[in-house]
């Protein structure tokens, strides 16, 4: 089975969970819930998923059905409690994201006239600083991966040393349309860890408006499995959400 | 036992321009919209508005009654940004404290609690930290650590609504959530708490176990009964988002011609008429 681009993106977000154990998988976007609940169905049975609202759930439907089998409630507020806690991993988005691995969801501009108000702070100062941290960017481009963000939202690893707030850092990696990065570049800036089957690495530099670390060796993305395949098709995305998330190649 | 019943209007005439007032629910779900309403019919200005900012933010900064906004974030959830919030501060109008979501948790705790401040992990790094510059760090006397020190969001006034409430204030939520509507009342020197239905106190255990008694009369100052005082926004179970109506809102506040007419037809009413209004647009959207 030949996979799309949107499907070995799915199976990148659903390997961010290999070996997480007992620990609730938060996830923003049609691709990184897919990832989630694949991750659920193969090689991490014990991750807890909720619907975002206020309840944790033992069924693993399809990205746009409702779950139905309730396990606990889970309101918000003990969602900062299980932040705090740091058992959590959790797939953010970013209006930006630069080279320091730093993370904008608040706005664009000035901060006291700024050219385009995003959301807010959100929790990503929390969630950074606490638990496993990763980022899906579904759009690869100079856009969104910035010089210097506009305003800091999520804390990169430079940042977090220099205000002792590393302690329980753990920022995984950023899973795109084009490829996997990760924070292993010097002083902890964005390196490009494999590339999307025909993808090219001048692609990905061409997209990224910064200067990318690349090392040496820079394999493929792996390919999802034929089951894999089997299950975000049939099971997890039978109406092809992804693909209006990612632009099918 | 005292009975705290007001009218809507009454419980808005006891509050005055320049408090700081916080606003429960959360994004699009459970917000105290009639109270909200209830306030652009007031001549109160000068707020500061603390809340996880829904429509409630859009209309109040909208009608320029907003002095100052603390917030964690402004979202209509099905619809991602609220326009009015989002032109108001694109128009560089409204003064902001904007905090990291646990920070805002953190601060209400802390109120709640008569503390200066509590210390949580979250914002160092951050630029929640320089664009606050009041915030200050705490050392551990355990350890090496340092924590930002959140300082307490004391409220003069909080407002909520739920799904049920007796007449002396024990506030009882239905839903999947209580959001920090219990937070909220802690934190404030009063809470107006408004209802889809008073019941008498022993009724209050025929829709939910106890367990879903939010909080109790000792932290609500006035009990106002608000049939479908939430909406637009979510209160389930009694019912869900009006997401025709949302929709109706996002399009109008992003149209400058279609505003006041959006003004006219919803806001420059009472409670009742704001409904009319509502029931008149579903009748003529083919939706109920």
């Amino acid at each position: 089975m030949n996979a799309t681009r949107a499907e070995v993106a799915a199976t990148a977000c659903g390997d961010l969970f290999r070996g997480a154990g007992t620990i609730l998988a938060s996830s923003i976007g049609i691709v990184p819930s897919i990832g989630a609940r694949l991750a659920r169905l193969t090689h991490a049975p014990q991750l807890l998923l909720s619907d975002g609202e206020a309840t944790l759930y033992a069924d693993t439907p399809a990205v746009d059905e409702p779950f139905r089998e309730p396990e606990a409630p889970f309101p918000y507020a003990r969602l900062f409690e299980t932040i705090a806690r740091g058992r959590r991993h959790v797939i953010m988005g970013a209006a930006q994201i630069d080279r320091h691995g730093n993370q904008n969801l608040s706005a664009i501009g000035d901060r006291d006239h700024p050219s385009r108000q995003l959301l807010g702070a959100r929790a990503a100062a929390t969630n950074t600083v606490n638990h496993t941290t990763s980022y899906w960017i579904a759009r690869h481009s100079p856009r969104v991966f910035v010089e210097q963000v506009d305003v800091v939202t999520g804390v990169g690893p430079a940042r977090a040393r220099a205000t002792g707030a590393d302690r329980f850092q753990d920022l995984r990696r950023i899973v795109t349309d084009l490829a996997v990065l990760d924070f292993s570049g010097p002083d902890g800036t964005v390196a490009l860890i494999s590339v999307h089957p025909g993808v090219t690495h001048d692609q990905v530099k061409a997209a990224t408006g910064f200067i990318l670390h690349i090392p040496a060796d820079v394999p493929e993305t792996r390919l999802p499995t034929d089951e894999e395949l089997r299950l975000v098709r049939e099971r997890l995305d039978p109406r092809g959400l992804r693909d209006r998330e990612v632009t099918a190649s | 036992m005292s009975d705290k019943r007001v009218g809507i209007d009454e419980a808005v005439a006891s509050l005055e321009s320049g408090m700081t007032i916080g606003i429960g629910g959360w994004g699009s779900r459970r917000k105290p919209m009639a109270l909200v309403r209830a306030i652009l019919r007031s001549d109160l200005t000068d707020l500061t508005v603390v809340t996880f900012g829904g429509p409630d933010v859009g209309l109040l900064a909208a009608a320029g009654r907003i002095r100052k906004l603390i917030y964690g974030f402004v979202s209509l959830d099905s619809i991602p940004l609220d326009p009015l919030f989002t032109q108001a501060r694109e128009r560089g109008e409204l003064e902001i404290e904007e905090y990291d979501e646990g920070m805002y948790v953190t601060g209400l705790r802390a109120a709640g609690a008569r503390l200066d401040f509590l210390p949580i992990r979250a914002g160092l790094g951050s630029d929640v930290i320089p664009a606050n510059p009041h915030l200050r760090t705490v050392k551990s006397p355990y350890s090496d650590d340092e924590y930002v020190a959140m300082p307490a969001l004391n409220l003069d006034v909080a407002l909520v609504h739920v799904n049920r409430a007796d007449p002396q204030g024990n506030a009882q939520y239905l839903g999947p959530d209580p959001y920090f509507d219990d937070l909220l009342a802690m934190a404030a020197k009063r809470t107006i708490v408004s209802a889809e239905k008073v019941v008498p106190t022993a009724e209050l255990l025929d829709e939910g176990s106890f367990h879903t008694l939010l909080f109790s009369r000792m932290y609500a100052s006035d009990v106002v009964e608000a049939p479908r005082g939430a909406h637009f926004t979510t209160c389930e179970p009694d019912y869900g988002r009006d997401e025709a109506f949302q929709r109706h809102y996002v399009a109008a506040a992003k149209d400058s011609e279609a505003w006041p007419e959006f003004e006219r037809t919803f806001l420059q009413t009472d409670e009742d008429g704001y409904h009319a209004a509502v029931s008149r647009f579903h009748a003529t959207q083919g939706e109920a």
